[in-house]
């Protein structure tokens, strides 16, 4: 099983015809994810072509959920009309919205954290590489791929693997799998310091999954959702959890590369969030190249099996 | 993005919060008429650096003080005199220190009692928060540490906007008098408007002060913007000052990368802003010390590998490079051609250690192997990282 998407999962792209949209809606189909839409206002009627894909564009999201049953949107929309297509996909009440854009205005997405709350849809990032449910054909194929990670490296699994980073998702990703562990689901959460989904609110998710066994937890500097997180993990969790924070070195006040790590207190160092998940009984991973084997040492500890 | 004092006193004025009257000059050649449009009377003068722990620090030849009080204009003259053009090392700026490029007169305040406030984004809740203190001139931190029922906070519903009985909450938790009150409720509500329509990522005034008649008045002012909002503000851009920014960084922007200079000598290019600082943190681990953060990106093109190297090689600390790359979508080989083209270009004197996994790896490693570069391969990233720093040490 899985979290948020499964193979199953039909899939929109607002922003199908942009070169990155576009790009990465060929990769998704070929990687065997169902994109059933794309969205872009004024392109509605034609349609995106890859290999023998054809996909319909609508011009707007209610149109290309009602037509096609698609209740899941990756959103690969500029900037500063992003925030608009994130409420686009509330007012159609889709289960799912994943906002790839980097670079969306913080007060654009406070505002938008603001009207999504009460309502249906659940949004995972902005600045995020998206999820990623690995499938059971050659190289993780037929599995669900909403956004821009490679699909080539997962192998489906039990392990869950939660990040604000992409680059450190695959990091992680290809270390289990070079093991031989594979994964349930992959989600990237985003870089930016406000986001739809949290770190706790996927632990749960992977809590409350019977087929997730493990959890790999990839945090930085900024902010306090690791440290939440952890917290939450300490009290309800039983299953063995691996943790990473990046930005041991970073300058205090410094932005390194995505909005929100940055250190801004005491409280948001990665030596501060470090020593919480020790203290919560989550395997620290010393080094980004330790991800895996800390997982590997936690479950063994707690005699879990992660294949 | 950050500005100087002056810049954002002026954004206050345009807002209606009151500052004292100040104008700001670059040469000594202004300093008369300048200091003529001000009011008779004391007059203070301010060295302008994006750094704080101005009023405390040292310039390099000796002179004490960024910041100075003067009864005279006669003297706040000859001292302008000395901070223009000097270079002022505060705890903030670094033992290399900035340069004073400008100096803001302003009409010295005649204070009563000072105060602390700002404007920032509470990342817990989402949400604006108002932070004030009765504490003024002291930093925040240290009053929430030691003295927290001094501070009194208020969050803000983006839905709604800053309320009355907020503005109320933060009056009566710093605990005007009457005439007071009224002068800073209407500061408060025009500080936040200038918070939400500039997209400041914080402004802060430290101190915010009483004068005996009642007035309240921004005495100094820290502003800074949300870089991805810039777009929607081009007034704001205009305000940036590049003397205040590192060569290397101003450069980089040019080409779209995330750099930031920092004080090691083993310069690493990553792509992804994680694995970019995870990078710094391994080489840490093994005991080396990282000069920069560069971020080259998830879709870099040659082109803008031969930049970064460019860039960190401009850095004279350098005595090895660390390339880390882990191709998702991105093509291990496009990297390769890039570092080939770039030492072809700029000549590499240097150790380089170059980790590459992922993407069409082996045509990225073989194209490598084909240059006939001395350069050492790392199997992993911690493999990678060790050999770097042994090169390096």
């Amino acid at each position: 099983m899985s979290i948020l998407v499964s193979k199953d999962t039909k899939v929109m792209i607002q922003g199908i015809t942009g070169a990155f949209g576009g790009k990465h809606a060929g990769l998704s189909l070929d990687y065997g994810t169902q994109i059933v839409a794309g969205v872009t206002p004024g392109k509605g009627g034609q349609t995106f072509t890859h290999g023998d894909h054809e996909v319909p564009i609508f011009n707007t999201v209610a149109e290309a959920a009602a037509a096609t049953g698609a209740a899941v949107s990756a959103i690969f929309v500029p900037p500063p009309f992003a925030a608009d297509a994130i409420l686009e996909c509330v007012d159609a009440e889709l289960e799912l919205a994943v906002a790839v854009t980097e670079g969306i205005p913080v007060k654009d997405m406070v505002r938008v954290k603001r009207a999504m709350e009460g309502k249906k849809t659940r949004l995972v990032g902005p600045n995020c590489p998206g999820l990623v449910t690995p499938g059971d054909g050659p190289d993780s194929t037929g599995g669900c791929r909403i956004g821009i990670a490679p699909g080539y490296i997962h192998k489906p699994g039990k392990v869950g693997v939660v990040s604000r980073s992409g680059t450190l998702t695959y990091e992680a990703v290809y270390q289990l799998t070079v093991k031989g562990i594979g994964q349930s689901t992959c989600v990237g959460i985003g870089g930016d310091p406000v986001n739809g989904t949290s770190h706790l609110d996927v632990i749960k998710l992977f809590n409350d999954d019977p087929e997730t066994v493990g959890v790999i937890m990839i945090g930085e500097i900024g902010g306090n959702a690791e440290v939440e997180a952890a917290r939450w993990i300490k009290e309800n969790c039983q299953k063995p959890v691996a943790g990473f924070i990046a930005g041991a070195t970073a300058p205090p006040g410094r932005r390194m590369g995505h909005a929100g790590a940055i250190v801004g207190g005491a409280e948001d160092t990665a030596e501060a969030k470090i020593k919480v998940f020790h203290e919560c009984g989550i395997a620290v991973a010393e080094t980004p190249s330790d991800m895996a084997d800390a997982l590997e040492r936690k479950a063994r500890e707690l005699g879990v099996s992660l294949v | 993005m950050n500005i100087h004092e002056y810049q954002a006193k002026d954004l206050f004025a345009k807002y209606g919060v009151p500052v004292p009257p100040g104008v700001a000059v670059k040469s000594a050649d202004e300093f008369d008429t300048a200091l003529a449009s001000l009011p008779e009377g004391p007059t203070m003068v301010k060295s302008q650096i994006h750094a704080g722990g101005r009023g405390k620090g040292t310039f390099t030849d000796g002179y004490q003080g960024g910041v100075k009080f003067c009864p005279t204009k006669a003297e706040a003259k000859e001292i302008a005199g000395k901070m223009l053009n000097n270079t002022l090392v505060t705890l903030q700026t670094g033992p290399a220190g900035r340069k004073v490029q400008t100096i803001y007169f302003t009409a010295a305040s005649d204070i009563k009692k000072e105060y602390y406030l700002a404007v920032l984004l509470d990342r817990a809740t989402s949400w604006p928060v108002i932070v004030a203190s009765t504490e003024g001139g002291m930093e925040i931190e240290k009053v929430a540490e030691e003295t927290p029922e001094k501070i009194t906070k208020v969050f803000i519903d983006p839905a709604y906007g800053l309320a009355d009985y907020q503005v109320r909450e933060l009056i009566f938790g710093l605990g005007f008098d009457k005439a007071e009150a009224k002068n800073a409720a209407k500061l408060i509500r025009q500080l936040y408007e200038c918070f939400w329509d500039t997209d400041a990522s914080m402004i802060e005034v430290n101190p915010l002060i009483t004068t005996p008649t009642g007035e309240v008045l921004a005495l100094d002012a820290k502003v800074s913007f949300d870089s991805n909002a810039l777009f929607r503000h081009p007034e704001i851009v205009a305000l940036r000052d590049l003397n205040e920014e590192d060569p290397k960084e101003v450069e980089a922007s040019k080409y779209d990368l995330a750099y930031i200079a920092l004080d090691g000598n083993i310069a690493c290019l990553v792509n992804g802003a994680g694995l970019a600082m995870s990078t710094m943190d391994i080489i840490k681990h093994f005991g080396g010390n990282p000069a920069n953060f560069l971020d080259v990106g998830g879709g870099a093109s040659k082109e803008k590998v031969v930049a970064a190297f460019k860039i960190i090689l401009g850095d004279a600390n350098v005595k090895g490079i660390f390339v880390n790359i882990f191709g998702g979508i991105m093509d291990c080989n496009v990297i390769a051609e890039g570092i080939v083209d770039a030492v072809r270009e700029v000549g590499l004197e240097l150790p380089l250690v170059v980790r590459l996994e992922g993407n069409n790896v082996e045509a990225g490693k073989k194209t490598l192997a084909d240059s006939g570069l001395p350069l050492v391969s790392g199997d992993s990233m911690a493999d990678a990282a060790q050999k770097i720093v042994n090169l390096v040490a």
